[in-house]
């Protein structure tokens, strides 16, 4: 299995033939290749004009939002989205750092309405806020529960 | 729109009937419809799935599923186990198909690890694989056909699947739960006789799912129940989400195993079967067809099945043999150090995607470089393809929802997670 890892200058000097990288090479802030994935991460302001410009790049099928905590480091919330495209053969790695100070970010629903409950689902788990979308409450807790489970600061065993 | 949590709370049927506002749907209180509660015990959901549906008459206005009851904190759990104690956890999110949701988080890990797997562990992999999506698609059409009314599919499906489930017990001591993956290849060698009775069970199979569509296929109610009902299109299923059997119902021509093979899928021959038309009818045809290609993949990696070990050279991830761990120090070092303390992975992000009997499903694996994943999420087909029920069943009659919920065979434990 080939190792090779690029890091951000290697990314947009030996890959700028991807579609992914060229259709982000004015927003993106870290690129990265490695284990055959690509990862491209985004200010989060501009996540909306980011995914608009891979799916004209032909990553048509959004496979995944989800989030990782990365506590206690800032921007704290990694908000990552898997996108692929068919007729690539081959999917791309956005990710957004959301900062503790402001839990907000743009909802993708209007690009791709699957994001819904994806979205649903990592607000109510993460505590990230989506503006713009259309139907954002709870979906996995109890509608009154306290707290946010997959926070790193939530213990396994819950508060008791 | 709520803005903290304090504004969830008891959020009722009323609120229902705001989201499906939200939608730009009809307000009750003007059009007369009727707000009506689906599950979540009802036999036709598939598990504990509640829908609430908007109704004018007995056609459907609007539909909003409500889902979590089943949320057992799976992705928390994981963050405070070892890798290999993960396995187990994979296994309970969905009962149908345990051992693709092993193998997906196998291959996850191990594409971290850089392990090479032996050829022997992939083709038994993809048999087993193969066996579980023969095994989920006999339980979705069992119930499928029941919830129309075919109460003698049921009873047939259910005979065969025995013989699956008795195979697996074989190879795992379990019937449903199996965890007979391994990060590094399978737990143990298959007993001797386990290879006869696969055979036997591959050759009687396609005859059986020919009986199956004898029973249905030409059946006058069965067509009507399902011919031009729950219409998808295909630029809708990939809107929604939508993926496995009814994505390519509705005319997508998308498979993992063949587009991005895994796990050496891309030895194999078989078809992918596509239908053009995307209602309920065409999800049937599409996973029948499938049971026929399943049968042939299975057939092959069976006949095929090359020797030599089951597990990678990886002495400080696999677990060794018994008797080496009994006869020689290093092993005994090498067991009780995985036990006790697991394998360190090398940080960094995976996500690995596998065609699961009811569509993508996906494993992102977070690694900070200890013993411990950082993060495991898992993408599930169903938990997307519910989002499309909605699509699916506006503007039809109330009865065809039953038909619809059972054509997207949804599974609530991966769904809730």
């Amino acid at each position: 299995m080939p190792a090779t890892t690029l890091e951000k200058a290697e990314v947009l000097e030996q890959m700028a033939a991807n579609p992914a990288v060229a259709a982000l090479s004015s927003l993106l802030i870290d690129a990265r290749f490695a284990l055959n994935e690509l990862t491209i991460t985004v200010p989060k302001d501009q996540i909306v004009a980011a995914v608009k410009a891979v799916q004209a790049a032909g990553y048509n099928f959004m496979e995944d939002v989800t989030c990782v905590d990365w506590y206690p480091s800032e921007p704290r919330f990694h908000v990552t989205y898997h996108i692929l495209s068919h007729s690539l053969k081959e999917r791309v790695r956005l990710i957004a750092p959301v900062g503790s100070e402001d839990l907000s970010i743009d909802s993708i629903t209007d690009v791709w309405p699957s994001a819904n409950f994806y979205e649903r689902e990592v607000f109510d788990l993460f505590g990230v806020h989506f503006g713009g979308h259309p139907n954002l409450r709870r979906i996995m807790m109890p509608d009154d529960w306290k707290g946010h489970p997959l926070r790193k600061d939530y213990p396994v065993e819950g508060y008791r | 729109m709520p803005t903290s949590v304090e504004d969830l709370i008891n959020p009722g049927v009323d609120d229902v009937i705001a989201d499906s506002k939200l939608h730009g749907n009809i307000d009750p209180a003007q059009d007369q419809t009727m707000v009506l509660n689906m599950g979540p015990q009802h036999p036709s959901t598939h598990g504990v799935l509640r829908v609430v549906l908007e109704v004018d008459g007995e056609s459907v206005v609007a539909l909003a599923p409500d889902i979590g009851y089943l949320h057992t904190g799976i992705e928390k759990t994981c963050e405070a186990k070892f890798y290999q104690q993960v396995v187990p956890l994979t296994d309970r999110i969905d009962y149908l198909c345990p051992m693709t949701n092993n193998l997906t988080y196998c291959l996850a890990v191990e594409k971290l690890l850089q392990l090479e797997i032996p050829e022997r562990a992939q083709y038994l992999r993809v048999l087993l694989n193969e066996l579980t999506r023969l095994n989920s698609h006999l339980v979705w059409l069992g119930t499928h056909a029941m919830d129309i009314g075919a109460l003698t599919v049921f009873l047939y499906c259910f005979r065969e699947r025995e013989e699956i489930l008795r195979i697996f017990e074989m190879v795992a001591g379990q019937r449903m739960m199996t965890s007979y993956f391994r990060i590094g290849g399978l737990s143990m060698e298959p007993p001797i006789d386990f290879y006869d009775r696969v055979r036997n069970f591959l050759k009687i199979m396609p005859e059986k799912i020919a009986e199956y569509e004898n029973l249905l296929t030409g059946n006058p109610i069965w067509m009507g129940r399902l011919k031009n009902v729950g219409h998808l299109s295909a630029a809708d299923a990939i809107a929604l989400g939508v993926t496995g059997p009814p994505l390519r119902a509705s005319g997508v021509d998308w498979d993992l195993r063949r587009d991005m093979p895994y796990s050496g899928y891309e030895k194999f021959k078989f078809e992918v079967p596509v239908s053009q038309v995307g209602d309920v009818w065409a999800r049937y045809e599409v996973r029948m067809k499938e049971m026929y290609e399943s049968v042939k993949i299975a057939t092959q990696a069976l006949e095929g099945l090359p020797e030599g070990r089951i597990t990678a050279d990886a002495p400080k991830i696999v677990l060794p043999d018994r008797e080496q761990m009994k006869t020689q120090m290093e092993s005994l070092i090498h067991h009780f150090k995985i036990v006790t303390e697991g394998f360190a992975v090398p940080a960094g992000q995976v996500y690995q995607g596998v065609e699961s009997p009811r569509g993508e499903m996906g494993y992102f694996v977070v690694s900070d470089g200890t013993a411990k994943p950082f993060r495991v999420h898992m993408r599930n087909p169903s938990f997307a393809t519910l989002q499309a029920l909605e699509t699916m069943c506006k503007g039809r009659l109330l009865a065809d929802v039953v038909a619809v919920i059972g054509s997207i065979d949804i599974v609530l434990g991966e769904i809730d997670r």
